[in-house]
């Protein structure tokens, strides 16, 4: 028979304001087994955690209920309490009286009613615990990084700088993601560029960071401190080793026609391209959709014209097999397509853009050097419109429910550049709200309105129409004066939400990571664990989490990377003691079992076993402890009942379970 | 393929030309659209608020008639088609509706939404496809510059009428591609005539239809299609100084297909 | 009255964010002494006397673009209709009667259009 104690927390007036936490432990007292019973205010705090021990120590308890709070927010502290008490953590039960009970409840006698009745099914389960302990194992010494924007860039330098091994995995062909493109930064409007190709350089140069541009993740295996990952190199049709890098081929290329993704499709590029003059690596990429050659089997003129034969129209996708001890989502945004807007005319007018697109027209690296002109006729506009939350705080198939927090700023941001630069050019601004928390963010907006005269207007665009003389009306509310404005405009340039990048989902997939309904990564706990994946071993960096600016997404990264450094740190693992296990007296060998598993944790043998008295060869079922990570998926798919979760049991969850009808 | 089909009310009097050519090309498109029997008036309004039953009971028979024989019910006005696709969305989606008209109609044979209520041009598009059209036409419009006009009514709410995109439709314009003609582009397509405000206001009905087809001439526009009476009436009534005649879309099928004479300059 | 208002109309003017974009794309803007948002605004903050003496109730034109760019999906229109009903009820009095038609009758005007301006402005 166990020794069982109970301890209900008040959680302040959390639980306590909701269930009368003394008759909780009046009534866990009156089950058998229980040889001590209490109730105090914080069981969490140093006070309430000596109380269990001492407890533990003076009545020689065997095993402890706590009535607290979820698991998932104490389970850990009151188990490394019992340990330090000489208990086995596993002997240890949380009964949660707060979220599943005083929170949802209003009434404080059907709250006590039901607190006493997750108490008694956890002290029934406590008389069916074992002492569990957990195994060990190695951690690999090295991250991967999927992503090559500002986020990856800055995680896996500073792991890299911790001295562990990262390699980062990026998709297009060079590193820099969406802030290479970006012309100025607020609030200081320093050059994106300036701060940013530094960073790509140090980390291209970095003796213990490995580049994979032009690749992607294909598959991953394994589990925290022991990932496998097939990472797929695609065949840039190019020998790296080879290329120096000179660019005569892109110049020589006929096919120009295909749109360029860094300058949102404003100009074309060559279909043989490096993305652009500081791109890292600095090797072209041949883009097999486009080539003549790769249409047509003719041309190749960039074959003949490389001096150092680096062009290979053979080259295959290869398959790199790496080990990881932590993985880091750092897959960024893209903006949302703006095929459903049509009242503001993107699709049908040139002169109506995207804030990115005109990151583009005022870089001086972009497709009119820097100049700003209109799409349509390269005339210099004389009027601007900016659209603000063109997709974001919508509720409608079309639109995303968040609000993209950058617009705001970087709106201003152009405001102020266009003005600065073309004091002739009138800048209209429609905005719902201007929301601009951040140091020195809201001075940078009062800035754009008082010393640059931006015109801002509270109000939205209803429609924009194109006009006989090419030039845009703009049909917009201004709610502070209640009038609808009719305006003549040259240009408009829309807010345009952003939204994770497509590949996060499919990623997160192979990650088993979860995802919010908007497909940005979700974070173990919102506020104390930020940058972790409630998947153990998976970190996550940047706007693959959710919508943030430059600043904080480096902060963010370099949390992530302290995350993984404190993991890679570590020779060795414990494992989840709380795992699966075959009997095998009753497993038939039927394979259901690891047909449901997520995670690949169950294997088959052949075993010799002694079954009433005869002795035969079977084939059993076995779990890779080190793998499983205790979801109970296979003991429900087990037709023989053979498969069982240490720690949650059939016995035990049925224990449970009589104890709440009883 | 048998259709039933809903005429309504104007297109038995000042809009039988809608009407007329529909029928006809229905015929060389090998298409049977079967009249309901007692169809009533749609209303000509949608009834909006969620206590108006009486109003949403003529919709009702027709959808059910339609119903009965499971065939997809036809409109051609853009009127009724509103009306009819979304009193069928109610009595499909609303249990205190459906409930209480049924109550009223017959009880033991309650409608549920079945039916499908397509428009003409959705027949044309979907049922037909363009390219077979393309194949029909005898008399292609040569390249004649047309503005398509739709409303309001075929297109919004998007949710309910699911028709086309409601901010950048495209089927009047791959219709009017299908015979031949060239469909001229223009913001005001999907903005409203006027509609039935000229009962009470005509010039400011007119002030909205005319800017509507100043925008479209703009653009070079020779001649405008809609499937709406109203939006004809109202655009035919702006009192621009020059206009452009405004065509049902089925007249020009008609032409195109050659069951109507082609009118002058087309 | 407001409560029967939200009931028949089935909108919930809450989930107005105050963007304007209603109003800025109502085509019967220069027409209304209040406009669709105010009407959202009015209606929550149970300020719907003065709507009723509006002209502003029979301008709308039933577009429904108001409802189609909402990008909460509040409904404006609804809310306008709503306010027009339970006038239109509680009066008795009809704005529009047959005998004020007959003069105004253009031979070319469509049924349609008599029909949804009888339903719009009479019960």
């Amino acid at each position: 028979m166990q020794k069982i104690g109970v301890f209900v927390c008040w959680c302040g007036s959390n639980i306590a304001a909701t269930v009368d936490v003394s008759q909780v432990a009046a009534a866990a007292k009156e089950e058998p087994g229980v040889v001590f019973a209490s109730d105090y205010a914080y069981m969490c705090s140093e006070a309430g955690q000596l109380m269990i021990q001492n407890a533990i120590r003076e009545k020689g308890l065997t095993g402890i209920v706590i009535c607290s709070c979820s698991p998932r927010m104490h389970e850990a502290t009151f188990r490394k309490a019992a340990q330090a008490a000489g208990l086995n953590p596993y002997m240890v039960e949380i009964a949660n009286i707060r979220e599943q009970c005083s929170w949802i409840h209003k009434n404080k006698e059907e709250g006590t009613k039901k607190a006493i009745l997750l108490a008694k099914a956890a002290i029934a389960k406590v008389h069916l615990n074992e002492p569990l302990t957990a195994g060990e194992t190695p951690v690999t010494k090295r991250a991967l990084v999927i992503g090559g924007g500002i986020a990856g860039i800055q995680t896996a330098l500073d792991i890299a700088d911790a001295g562990f091994e990262v390699d980062i995995v990026e998709k297009s062909p060079t590193i820099g993601g969406k802030m290479a493109q970006l012309d100025k930064t607020f609030p200081t409007l320093d050059c994106s560029a300036c701060i940013l190709t530094p960073k790509m350089v140090d980390a291209a140069a970095h003796e213990k960071i490995r580049l994979f541009t032009y690749s992607e993740v294909e598959k991953v295996k394994g589990f925290v401190g022991n990932f496998t990952v097939d990472i797929r190199k695609k065949a840039r049709s190019i020998l790296e080793e080879k290329c120096t890098g000179c660019g005569v081929c892109t110049t020589k290329c006929p096919s120009r026609k295909t749109g360029n993704e860094f300058n949102e499709g404003l100009d074309n590029r060559t279909a043989i391209y490096i993305p652009f003059a500081q791109a890292i690596p600095n090797i072209p990429t041949i883009d097999r959709e486009a080539c003549i050659h790769f249409k047509t089997g003719k041309c190749g003129l960039c074959q003949k014209t490389c001096g150092v034969g680096a062009i290979d129209f053979d080259q295959q996708d290869e398959i790199i097999t790496r080990n990881y001890g932590a993985i880091v989502a750092a897959t960024g945004f893209q903006t949302i397509s703006l095929e459903r807007f049509d009242e503001f005319q993107y699709s049908k007018s040139p002169d109506v853009i995207t804030s990115l697109e005109l990151e583009r027209l005022m870089n001086a690296a972009g497709p009119t050097k820097g100049e700003l002109v209109k799409p349509s006729n390269r005339e210099h506009p004389k009027d601007m419109v900016f659209i603000q939350c063109v997709g974001s705080r919508g509720e409608s198939c079309r639109e995303k429910s968040y609000c993209s927090k950058i617009c705001c700023m970087y709106t201003a941001k152009h405001a102020m550049m266009i003005r600065d630069k073309y004091p002739d050019i009138n800048v209209h601004v429609f905005y719902i709200d201007v929301r601009t928390p951040g140091k020195n963010f809201d001075e940078f907006y009062r800035r754009a309105v008082e010393d640059y005269g931006v015109d801002y207007r509270k109000g939205m665009v209803g429609k924009v129409m194109e006009q006989k003389d090419g030039r845009l009306l703009v049909q917009a509310s201004d709610l502070l004066n209640g009038q609808q404005l009719l305006l003549q405009t040259d240009m408009v340039v829309l807010a345009t939400a952003i939204e994770p990048d497509k590949s996060a989902r499919n990623l997160a997939t192979m990650l088993t990571a979860s995802m919010d309904t908007n497909d940005f990564f979700t974070e173990a706990h919102p506020k104390l664990r930020p940058v972790e994946s409630p998947t153990a071993g998976v970190f996550l960096s940047g706007t693959c989490q959710g919508p943030k600016d430059i600043p904080e997404t480096v902060a963010q990264a370099g949390a992530a990377a302290a995350k993984v450094i404190g993991l890679l740190c570590r020779d060795k693992l414990l494992n989840n003691p709380q795992v699966a296990q075959a009997k095998e007296r009753l497993c038939s060998g039927c394979s259901n079992c690891s047909k449901v598993c997520p995670y690949g944790a169950i294997d088959y043998e052949e075993r010799e076993v002694l079954d009433h008295g005869v002795r035969e060869t079977r084939r059993l079922a076995m779990v890779n402890e080190a793998v499983c990570q205790g979801c109970g998926a296979c003991t429900v798919a087990c037709p023989s009942g053979a498969m069982d979760l240490k720690g949650f049991t059939v016995k035990q969850i049925m224990a449970e379970v009589d104890a709440i009808c009883r | 393929m048998v259709y039933s089909y809903y005429p309504g009310c104007t297109l038995k009097a000042k809009a039988k030309k809608l009407d007329r050519y529909a029928r006809e090309c229905a015929h060389i498109l090998e298409i049977e659209l079967e009249e309901i029997e007692n169809w009533q008036c749609c209303g000509g309004v949608y009834p909006g608020m969620a206590d108006e039953l009486a109003t949403r009971l003529s919709p009702v028979r027709a959808l059910r008639e339609a119903g009965e024989k499971k065939q997809d019910l036809v409109t051609v006005c853009s009127a009724c088609h509103h009306v009819l696709k979304r009193v069928n969305e109610d009595m499909k989606t609303s249990g205190e509706i459906r409930q209480k008209i049924n109550a009223y109609l017959e009880p033991e044979n309650g409608y549920e939404g079945e039916t499908k209520v397509i428009h003409y041009l959705e027949l044309l598009r979907d049922r037909i496809g363009f390219d077979r059209i393309k194949e029909k036409v005898k008399h292609p419009l040569n390249g004649k510059k047309i503005a398509p006009y739709y409303g309001c009514l075929l297109l919004r709410p998007f949710q309910v009428m699911n028709f086309d995109d409601p901010e950048n439709p495209s089927i009047m314009e791959e219709f009017l591609l299908a015979i031949g003609a060239q469909p001229v582009h223009y913001a005001l397509k999907n903005e409203c005539c006027g509609g039935y405000v000229t009962v009470e206001d005509e010039k400011f009905a007119s002030e909205k239809s005319s800017s509507i087809m100043e925008a479209a001439m703009d653009q070079g526009a020779k001649g405008m299609i809609t499937a709406c009476p109203l939006c004809k009436y109202n655009l035919e009534n702006g009192g621009l100084k020059e206009d452009i005649p405004v065509y049902y879309f089925t007249e020009l099928l008609a032409e195109a297909l050659g069951v109507k004479e082609q009118e002058e300059g087309t | 009255m407001r409560e029967e208002i939200l009931r028949i109309s089935g909108v919930n003017p809450s989930k107005c964010m105050k963007c304007g974009k209603c109003t800025a794309t109502c085509p019967a803007f220069e027409k209304m002494e209040y406009h669709p948002h105010q009407f959202v605004d009015m209606v929550k903050n149970n300020q719907i006397s003065p709507l009723l003496e509006s002209e502003s109730l029979y301008c709308c034109m039933t577009c429904l673009a108001c409802e189609e760019r909402c990008p909460r999906g509040v409904k404006p229109q609804k809310l306008i209709e709503a306010v027009q009903v339970i006038k239109l009820r509680a009066s008795g009095a009809n704005r529009l009667k047959p005998q004020d038609v007959a003069e105004r009758l253009d031979p070319s005007l469509p049924q349609q259009a008599l029909m949804a301006a009888f339903r719009k402005y009479s019960r």
